[in-house]
């Protein structure tokens, strides 16, 4: 049953930069699954490669070994407009766009089925229009981009990866610039989307114990390695505890709980 | 699309009106009804067809395809490079075209002993031809410094730098060159419609109407490139590809009007900021027709103040595109210090 819903897998994978001179090996022999309909959270301390993992497997740069399968394909033999149909991403970086409504913007994740002008049939408004009820913004839909708060623009972004219609969401550090009920918020909606529209999704984060209580599956990416289980596991295995624990710190592996000794 | 449709009709009817204003005011009075009479074939008058044929007709129809040409390029920039202020003059891909210019109509002079500027068509096609690699140059030095390095200022900076080089290359080509070759340099330099007529005007317009449609397909792009490389990338854009399609485009549009009417200022950098606020819109699906209409509009207005009854003709193109584009540029400026404080 499970082998069934596996989408994405990770064959001894190697990350890194790669320039003229020199290679930049950041993590290497990774090897890891994402199954279907599971939320999937990506974490680890700053600069262990948390985002040239998530870049590498979004084909946004090379990987320097091993393999990436998205359903049993290899990455590297999807064409762009393929890729485009499997995963769907959200970046940190918010995109600085004037003039352009949310229901416009969301129309442009229905790019990679639309034709040469990008102009929308009937079905693709109403995907969009779907897409946007689904995440709760349809009140949005008429305003400009440059109006939203951070949490507004994350929320059509995460509309414009719906409207693309990818089995696969990727997100890197979603909630990160938002305030504490909004990031609650954001993954308990992402959380949804994978039992209700029986997505994939995979995110990066540093809101721990967030993550901890709504994610399936936690890979704990550290300078030793990675450690994959549900939150459960990976606290059991003791991998939480090296990341976080440190003078004056302890993590509860019943509780999945930070603690600060005063 | 529907709203906007209402703005671009509105926008092709102004330049209907400023062209026929074109034709019928000038330094020399020609009544309406005779204007009339000679676009209808009457040659009755010599003195007056040939003014409206083969002066105020051609230099009408070259502002129209030049201010067009030039708008949907500062367009297609900003686009690529995610930044406002971009735009033919700005980034120094003028300066570009000038070098070529200098260094094929000055050199070829001192070097070779041959004087371009007496040599018709072959000369023509020279200055077009260094114009456009001497434009594509900087595009290409522009576009790999823009991968290097993060940040507008910088992008800015390099194209200014760009500009001091470029008049220092030519101050010292100047110095070597006769003449006569100096002095065609420099009045291409002054840029102005109306200097090519005739044959070379039609060559002209008929290059524009070749290229201008062009633009029209890489709206898809454009628009996805408004997201940023990431984003585009991940909704099936080859970028890279993308990218040096649209900046060839926008580099060969300028070249050839650089070519013909000499380094026009403002028009490519001020229109497309002109747009988004009469259109309200990101969407290039409206934004290039409107850059399009609105840059041959602005172009037309721009060529009947410099011909106005009092200036006679010499008042240079570029004093009016700069007092409509400078205070454009600033309020641009001003406008987005504004949003970064509040931000």
């Amino acid at each position: 049953m499970s082998e069934n819903r596996e989408i994405l897998r990770l064959e001894n994978l190697t990350i890194g930069y790669k320039n003229k001179n020199s290679v930049k090996e950041v993590a290497k022999g990774i090897n890891a699954r994402l199954l279907k309909g599971e939320l999937t959270c990506l974490i680890g301390p700053n600069g262990v490669g948390k985002s040239t993992l998530m870049r590498t497997i979004c084909a946004f740069q090379q990987r320097l070994g091993g393999n990436v399968f998205i359903e049993d394909k290899e990455l590297d033999f999807y064409s762009d407009s393929e890729l485009a149909k499997k995963i769907g991403v959200v970046l940190t970086q918010r995109p600085q766009i004037q003039n352009m409504s949310v229901q416009e913007l969301v129309a442009l994740g229905r790019s990679p089925y639309t034709g040469f002008w990008g102009t929308l049939t009937k079905s693709d408004k109403e995907i969009v229009d779907n897409s946007l009820s689904i995440i709760g913004i349809e009140c949005l839909k008429e305003r400009m981009i440059q109006t939203l708060s951070d949490g507004e623009r994350q929320k059509v972004m995460i509309a414009k990866a719906i409207a693309q219609q990818t089995p696969i969401i990727c997100l890197d550090e979603p909630t990160a610039f938002l305030d504490f009920p909004s990031k609650i918020e954001t993954m308990q909606m992402l959380q949804r989307l994978c039992k209700e529209q029986s997505k994939t999704v995979f995110l990066s984060s540093h809101d721990l114990e967030l993550a901890l209580q709504l994610s399936d599956k936690i890979w704990l990416m550290q300078h030793s390695g990675l450690t994959i289980g549900t939150p459960q596991e990976v606290a059991a295995s003791g991998a939480l505890s090296t990341f976080i624990e440190r003078e004056g710190i302890t993590f509860d592996k019943e509780l999945l709980r930070v603690k600060i000794c005063k | 699309m529907f709203k906007n449709s209402g703005k671009l009709i509105f926008v092709a009817i102004l330049i209907l009106a400023l062209l026929v204003a074109n034709l019928l005011l000038g330094s020399v009075k020609i009544p309406a009804a005779d204007v009339l009479s000679i676009l209808f074939g009457d040659r009755s008058n010599e003195i007056f067809s040939n003014i409206i044929l083969k002066s105020r007709l051609p230099q009408a129809l070259v502002a129209i395809v030049a201010g067009a040409g030039l708008a949907v390029s500062g367009l297609q920039m900003q686009t690529v490079f995610r930044n406002p202020l971009a735009g033919p003059s700005v980034l120094g891909i003028s300066n570009g075209a000038s070098l070529g210019v200098a260094i094929i109509v000055l050199m070829s002079g001192s070097l070779a002993g041959i004087s371009l500027s007496r040599m018709g068509y072959v000369g023509d096609a020279a200055i077009s031809v260094a114009a456009i690699v001497g434009s594509l140059a900087v595009m290409a030095l522009i576009l790999f410094v823009a991968k290097k390095v993060k940040g507008n200022v910088t992008l800015l900076i390099i194209g200014v730098m760009i500009g001091y080089l470029v008049t220092a290359i030519v101050g010292v080509l100047k110095f070597f060159s006769p003449e006569e070759d100096v002095k065609a340099f420099v009045v291409w330099g002054l840029g102005s419609f109306a200097r090519v007529s005739g044959d070379r005007m039609m060559l002209f317009c008929t290059m524009m109407l070749a290229l201008l449609p062009l633009s029209f397909l890489l709206i898809k792009s454009l628009n996805l490139m408004l997201l940023g490389d990431d984003y585009a990338r991940n909704l099936g854009l080859k970028v890279s590809k993308s990218r040096s399609l649209i900046i060839l485009n926008s580099g060969v549009l300028v070249a050839i009007v650089t070519a013909y009417c000499g380094p026009i200022m403002f028009i490519g950098l001020a229109v497309p900021h002109l747009c988004r606020a009469l259109f309200k819109t990101s969407d290039h699906r409206t934004l290039i027709p409107g850059t399009i209409l609105t840059g041959a509009a602005l172009a037309l207005l721009c060529s009947l103040v410099a011909r106005m009854p009092g200036f006679e003709g010499a008042l240079p193109v570029n004093s009016v595109t700069a007092l409509i584009g400078a205070p454009v540029i600033a309020s641009v400026i001003f406008k987005k210090r504004r949003e970064d404080v509040r931000e």
